[in-house]
């Protein structure tokens, strides 16, 4: 399934058979496959297919909610993320997480940015620091005269780059984004895709999306997930249909169920 | 255009008729004569207390010690910052006792486990816990062995922050829930530990409300008698506290209100009205001081 060019390309992830459940009720499972360095890779799917679950468990967010267990092996650069001496505080700072709704603290912009360093303990020019992840977050421009005003008055799609901006602040190997920019209109959209675009010469980049144009737009590999009665017909999981380089996905899939819902047809 | 003027057969409007009308005003007059009963009789208590003790007033009554023999020139210094101890101290024990048990309830109790769940339904109960409860308790364990404080100011401030002790756990356990999950998870995606995230984002934005509850905890607590009296405040105390809470006798002024309207002196009728004055001024600056503390520093999220 993998596309001709994987062997080359150094994996970042690789999940092994990964599954969670919530209070023991299965979420999504049987996950297999292998995410690339400096790529995006785009989790795709209808609604309750267990995508954003899984793309939790990347940086141990899922530890969060009592209820979930997560089952099968998360590898990280080789390292199992659920081994019993990992600390997930440790996995969340080299994994960074945007999420759906922008959710910037009630702080001015730059303590907003400093927060992630100040907390890790970074060492250097906390003005720099700054500086250069609102550059990397394609924000500085429009914010550097009112670095010291709350962050709750930008715009939405201000808020999400902030959000972004603040994830890189910390120097991550990898940004997780969930449905990004789910509460933006297309314009604050089209700037946040730039910028993953950009992004990805640095850092490795899964995100979660409900708008197929865009897991279209901007990744390079598309895992389609779905959801299915269980067997027992009580349950509905999600699993991976398929997974493959992008643009198989939207233009040959292998899957009948694939195509029908990257045409329209359902979904 | 309305409806009214143009009317289309089946179509127009009906107009109210008299008897909704009716039932609607003696409604309305119903909801408001309720709100005046304790309205009224509030307005007709603090006028009455201003007409009597107003005159009292002045700076020598807050200086002066209180006396039997010459009510005239009585005062309720003793009892005034008997009364401000109490706060002070009271306020340092339930800040930190109250503050933490709430970011332990709120944090890290997991609510699958019965005794956490125990616990909550209890501090729940101990808020309606008769006062008069907490002085026997005071007096048993904190006046009289095994503390063996005595009856000073510092048993009666931790009496009362016993008292008030489950409204400050549970408004700032209401505090603490009001700050979004998603500021939550926004920090612990950072790298930040969980106490991290308590002490920098979830404490900061709790604070304007676990700051009102004190407050409006401490002006509870400000006027119980019974556990004072039962504890051993005393009504006549000729002197000032002293800096340290661990010795000497204290007043407050319930205790001094209550022990004036029981003497049969006219005389200490008029200064009994003066004191509530007094804690009436203390509970409004309180009480203003809360509002603006929320209306200033709420967060919106």
């Amino acid at each position: 399934m993998p596309s001709a060019s994987a062997a080359s390309r150094e994996t970042i992830f690789e999940l092994g058979d990964v599954g969670v459940t919530y209070g023991g009720v299965p979420a999504v499972r049987n996950v297999d496959f292998g995410i690339y360095e400096h790529e995006i890779t785009a989790l795709i799917g209808p609604s309750g297919c267990g995508k954003s679950t899984l793309i939790r468990c990347l940086n141990r967010m899922n530890d969060l909610i009592p209820a979930a267990r997560v089952t099968g092996r998360v590898g990280y650069h080789g390292q199992d993320l659920y081994g019993d001496d990992i600390d997930p505080v440790q996995v969340r700072k080299r994994i960074g997480m945007v999420f759906q709704k922008p959710n910037p603290f009630p702080k001015s912009i730059y303590d907003n940015i400093a927060f992630g360093p100040r907390v890790l303990g970074t060492k250097g020019d906390m003005d720099e620091i700054v500086e250069r992840a609102l550059t990397r977050g394609a924000l500085w421009d429009e914010v550097k005269d009112r670095l010291k005003t709350n962050a709750f008055g930008m715009s939405g799609g201000q808020q999400q780059r902030l959000c972004i901006a603040r994830a890189l602040a910390t120097d991550p190997d990898v940004i997780l984004m969930d449905e990004p920019c789910s509460a933006l209109d297309p314009i604050s959209t089209g700037r946040i895709e730039d910028l993953m675009l950009e992004l990805k010469q640095s850092y490795s980049i899964v995100i979660v999306t409900h708008n197929m144009q865009q897991a279209a737009r901007v990744s390079d590999m598309t895992a389609f997930f779905t959801v299915e009665l269980d067997a027992d017909e009580k349950h509905r999981t999600g699993r991976v249909v398929e997974y493959d380089a992008t643009e198989k996905v939207f233009t040959n899939p292998s899957d009948e169920r694939t195509e029908a819902y990257v045409t329209g047809k359902v979904g | 255009m309305s409806v009214a003027e143009a009317p289309l057969a089946g179509l127009a409007v009906e107009r109210a008729s008299r008897g909704d009308k009716v039932r609607d005003l003696l409604f309305r007059g119903a909801l408001l004569l309720s709100l005046s009963v304790g309205f009224v009789t509030l307005g007709a208590l603090l006028v009455d207390v201003l007409i009597e003790g107003g005159p009292r007033l002045s700076w020598s009554f807050l200086t002066e010690f209180p006396s039997q023999i010459f009510p005239e020139r009585a005062g309720i210094s003793s009892a005034l910052l008997g009364t401000l101890y109490l706060m002070v101290l009271t306020g340092v024990f339930i800040v930190p006792v109250g503050v933490a048990s709430a970011i332990y309830l709120e944090e890290y109790a997991d609510r699958d486990r019965w005794w956490n769940r125990a616990i909550e339904l209890n501090i729940q109960n101990l808020a309606a816990v008769p006062s008069i409860v907490y002085g026997i308790l005071g007096l048993a364990f904190i006046v009289r062995d095994p503390l063996g404080l005595g009856a000073v100011v510092l048993a009666g401030a931790l009496t009362l922050g016993l008292l008030v002790l489950p409204v400050v756990i549970v408004v700032s356990r209401e505090a603490i829930r009001a700050v979004p999950p998603s500021i939550r998870e926004g920090s612990l995606a950072l790298g930040a530990t969980h106490w991290q995230t308590i002490w920098k984002q979830t404490l900061p934005g709790a604070l304007p409300g676990i700051a009102t509850g004190v407050i409006l905890a401490l002006s509870r607590a400000i006027g119980e008698t019974a556990p004072l009296l039962v504890i051993g405040a005393a009504a006549f105390v000729p002197f000032n506290p002293g800096a340290d809470p661990t010795s000497g006798a204290f007043s407050a002024i319930p205790v001094a209100i209550l022990s004036s309207l029981s003497d049969p002196d006219p005389e200490q009728q008029v200064l009994a009205a003066a004191a509530i004055i007094v804690l009436m001024a203390i509970l409004l600056v309180m009480n203003a001081g809360a509002v603006y503390l929320r209306n200033r520093y709420e967060q919106k999220w």
